[in-house]
């Protein structure tokens, strides 16, 4: 079964359609790179799968069922925000609210509530300090505790928002590393919103890229040449592929100031 | 002999026992101001909303005054500006920038209204000072009574949204992701945290909330992490100021809030200086 499916789907916001006509579908275990500049429309695929704002016309489904908020089926990771230092949750905390943080009251002390955090601490390598403060943590750190946090409630899909941003080249490929290990161990669906595809290069099976409100999609290969990048920009790009890295050059940097202020 | 004279006023233990069964409903007070306070301090805290408390305050003293000029129940004067101003806050600021701005315009509008009523007001005088700067010690009986419901009301209503509150309040993103209605949260927090600061207005003075919905809960960040010790300590911290306050203030003939203050001020600063600061506890 699909674990996303995408029918005509059209994105924007009040009344203000970004992009549109996606048909597409996602299988169980696999890792879908989206990219795109600054406001093209890659932050409203993924609110509209988290049932968080509706699709302005099409339908997308998440494991056979339209999306609703709090779905269980879906972890979620959001862009790399430092967490204040005077936070009063510990790792683990944190990691729990991605069990029963949405609950009403205030819950009690479970064992088994426990060793599942436990496990999924373990899981991502953040063990070692499950119970240091979350502000304390670092850049990396945090973002392991936001994968466990994401992945706890043990669901069919992951939706990454830029999870590496900010974050040094180790980190970024720790992370990228835990998201496709556990789509190999539990099957789970990756989309993988992200601005560098080369610290995913060696996981990714398909590319979603937009850009002008087009979008092109398929394998690293198909989409990420200089023939595709130009097009869809409608402007010279130039796509080099060099030691295993996938380099673009001479994307307009007009479409990116623009959509960034129409986004502020 | 100047300085024993005030140390006199400030310091003096003569027929304690006596004093201590006249304000008893005072601690009482006190005490349910202090579970209130300091656990809603832990939220505030961590929504950045000390600015906010201030705001709200003030407009509770512009309630109160109101009703001490029309002879109403001023507790219920003071929570209807409460509430006013936290839904102002609560509707209009949801963006940070904004809801400085807003608090910012707010806060002499009421601070002002409070002034006029006041001057107006040809009762005691010892009624106008008290709304400012703190009356436990005249706490009544039926007035206690709406203290301790109010209280009650805030306790209940956060227990009931402690976890996902805890959630929109340290990631809202991640909790609206998993389904937590962060605005509507976002208001009922404001409620209740008026609610909170019109008690507070009746115990501590308008212009010293701060000193019982913040100081306690400011601490507590800065020894613990857990989320279930940072409200426990929190709460300590402002029982201790405010029933200490009392305690102390009770033989000298000045008013319990210079005590209350100075007690939470030094929890405070005792547990900024504690070397290493901010223990993990493990559950």
């Amino acid at each position: 079964m699909n674990v996303l499916q995408f029918e005509k789907a059209s994105f924007g916001y009040g009344g203000h359609r970004l992009w549109g006509g996606l048909t597409m579908s996602l299988h169980a275990g696999e890792f879908l790179a989206i990219l795109g500049a600054n406001g093209s429309g890659k932050t409203s695929l993924l609110k509209a799968v988290l049932g968080l704002h509706p699709l302005m016309s099409g339908t997308v489904q998440v494991a056979g069922a339209p999306p609703h908020r709090g779905s269980t089926q879906i972890g979620y990771v959001p862009q790399h925000r430092r967490i204040d230092t005077l936070t009063p949750l510990r790792a683990r905390d944190v990691v729990g609210q991605g069990l029963d943080g949405h609950r009403w009251g205030i819950g009690r002390p479970d064992p088994r509530r426990r060793r599942r955090i436990d496990e999924l601490l373990e899981s991502v390598g953040a063990d070692a300090f499950a119970d240091r403060p979350i502000g304390q943590l670092s850049g990396g750190e945090q973002q392991r505790v936001r994968i466990a946090q994401a992945l706890v409630s043990d669901p069919k899909l992951l939706l990454c928002d830029e999870p590496l941003l900010s974050l040094d080249l180790n980190s970024q490929r720790t992370i990228s590393g835990l998201v496709d290990r556990r789509r190999s161990t539990h099957d789970t669906a990756i989309v993988f919103v992200t601005h560098d595809i080369n610290p995913v290069l060696p996981y990714v099976d398909r590319v979603l890229y937009l850009a002008n409100g087009r979008f092109r999609t398929g394998s690293v290969d198909e989409v990420m040449t200089s023939t595709t990048l130009s097009d869809l920009y409608q402007s010279p790009v130039e796509v080099v592929r060099s030691g295993g890295r996938v380099l673009v050059a001479g994307v307009p940097e007009d479409t990116h100031h623009t959509s960034v202020l129409r986004a502020g | 002999m100047l300085t024993a004279t005030v140390w006199h006023e400030i310091f003096n233990f003569t027929n304690y026992g006596e004093l201590l069964a006249l304000v008893r409903n005072s601690i009482i007070a006190g005490v349910a101001l202090g579970v209130v306070g300091g656990l809603i301090g832990v939220f505030v805290m961590m929504r950045d909303l000390p600015f906010a408390v201030h705001g709200i305050s003030e407009l509770s003293f512009a309630g109160a005054s109101a009703a001490l000029l029309l002879g109403v129940n001023v507790v219920a004067g003071s929570l209807t500006g409460s509430i006013i101003a936290a839904m102002l806050i609560g509707v209009l600021g949801s963006r940070a920038r904004d809801r400085n701005s807003i608090i910012g315009v707010l806060m002499p509008f009421g601070l002002g209204l409070g002034v006029l009523f006041l001057a107006l007001y040809k009762g005691r005088a010892a009624n106008k000072f008290g709304l400012l700067t703190g009356q436990i010690v005249a706490v009544d009986t039926p007035q206690l009574s709406w203290l301790i419901v109010t209280g009650v009301v805030v306790l209940l209503g956060l227990v009931i949204v402690w976890r996902p509150l805890m959630f929109a309040s340290s990631d809202p993103e991640q909790a609206a992701a998993r389904g937590v209605p962060v605005r509507l949260l976002s208001l009922v927090f404001m409620l209740l945290l008026g609610l909170a600061v019109a008690i507070s207005v009746q115990i501590v003075g308008a212009l010293l909330v701060l000193s019982i919905v913040v100081t306690p809960a400011a601490a507590a960040l800065r020894v613990a992490t857990s989320p279930w010790l940072v409200p426990l300590l929190s709460v300590i911290f402002a029982t201790l100021s405010l029933v200490g306050g009392i305690l102390l203030a009770l033989g000298g003939s000045l008013p319990i809030s210079p005590y209350v203050t100075t007690i939470s001020f030094l929890i405070y600063v005792i547990c900024r200086s504690i070397p290493g600061g901010r223990v993990a506890v493990r559950t």
